[in-house]
């Protein structure tokens, strides 16, 4: 186990230090298009919607909905309302376990 | 390549000090993460200083569990690697979205591209296609740090906790990016936008293995295209 738990960090080192490193250096350093500006001023909404969705409705390979969920929309109606990150996040892990406790 | 006009040392230390402010908020959180990596980690055999190193060397949450996910469940070095490798895959159109907001020859912005984790990169993002690197490098610092020493805290002291999967951690993640998500969402266009790409991400759960959908989320950005070409 400890030669495997070695060899998984060196592997995720290399492949994550490779995976941030080839996108600045994709386009060769040229200014990017002025049409493309928009698809890259739209990644981020696409790609945070999507984290958002898959880390409260799945896991691994089907849907799921739990205690958890109910804790993100709790934490989630603090963010609309302008409240603060930690606040935010320690209601969703609170309502989340509380939840977990009584059920 | 042209140097961006604002990058001059005063604007940099704005920048800097502009994303560590930005950043703590996310590092705090990150603690209460990167804790409970520590503590899965421990569970299935590593030892402290492998958790730790890990984070230390790899800093991608997602990555790291899904990798630890994976050894838990009895799989190979290489299955875990493939999976975080996956996980991890989504940085690589941000890499290209802010490439060439980074000067310098392609090694030293490939170096630069190793500060981008979620949070520095949406909020270094101007909205116009550019991003401030010195904003960035700012507000990842600060989540670095606590990203060590919360996996060293959760490592080490994990065990006081108890049984940790009934605490409501797995509600942190989807919160905090929740949170860089509101941020984003400006105008009708960037909700449809942002409700496009988790249909995408939610449609593929089933089919394929996890961190596809997420990639495969931002093809959706491509609207961008389009919406451009009818403005002109």
């Amino acid at each position: 186990m400890t030669a495997t738990i070695w060899w998984t960090i060196a592997g995720c080192t290399v492949v994550t230090a490779i995976i941030k490193g080839i996108g600045p250096v994709a386009l060769g350093g040229r200014e990017i298009p002025p049409r493309f500006s928009g698809v890259i001023a739209f990644m981020a909404p696409a790609l945070l919607a999507a984290l958002v969705v898959t880390n409260t409705f799945a896991l691994g390979d089907h849907w799921t909905v739990g205690a958890h969920t109910v804790g993100v929309a709790v934490g989630g109606l603090i963010l609309v309302r302008r409240g603060p990150l930690v606040l935010a996040v320690a209601a969703a892990v609170a309502v989340t376990a509380l939840l977990r406790a009584v059920t | 390549m042209s140097t961006p006009p604002s990058d001059d040392a005063e604007d940099r230390a704005t920048s800097l000090r502009a994303g560590f402010r930005a950043g703590v908020p996310y590092a705090a959180v990150g603690f209460v993460l990167s804790m409970s990596f520590g503590i899965i980690a421990r569970d299935t055999g590593f030892t402290a200083v492998a958790a730790i190193v890990m984070s230390a060397v790899i800093f991608a949450g997602s990555a790291q569990f899904a990798a630890v996910g994976i050894l838990a469940s009895g799989g190979t070095a290489g299955a875990a690697v493939a999976a975080a490798a996956l996980m991890n895959s989504r940085f690589l159109p941000m890499g290209i979205a802010i490439g060439p907001s980074l000067p310098g020859r392609a090694p030293l912005r490939a170096v630069q591209g190793q500060a981008v984790v979620d949070a520095s990169w949406a909020m270094s993002n101007r909205g116009d296609g550019t991003f401030d690197r010195w904003f960035l490098f700012g507000s990842t610092a600060p989540q670095y740090v606590t990203w060590i020493s919360g996996t060293t805290f959760g490592a080490l002291g994990g065990d006081l906790l108890g049984d940790t999967s009934r605490l409501g951690l797995d509600a942190i993640y989807p919160t905090f990016f929740l949170a860089l998500l509101i941020s984003e969402v400006k105008d009708r266009t960037t909700f449809v936008i942002a409700a496009a790409g988790g249909l995408v991400a939610l449609g593929l759960v089933p089919v394929t293995p996890a961190g596809v959908p997420v990639l495969a989320a931002s093809l959706v950005a491509l609207w961008g295209l389009r919406r451009e070409r009818r403005a002109r």
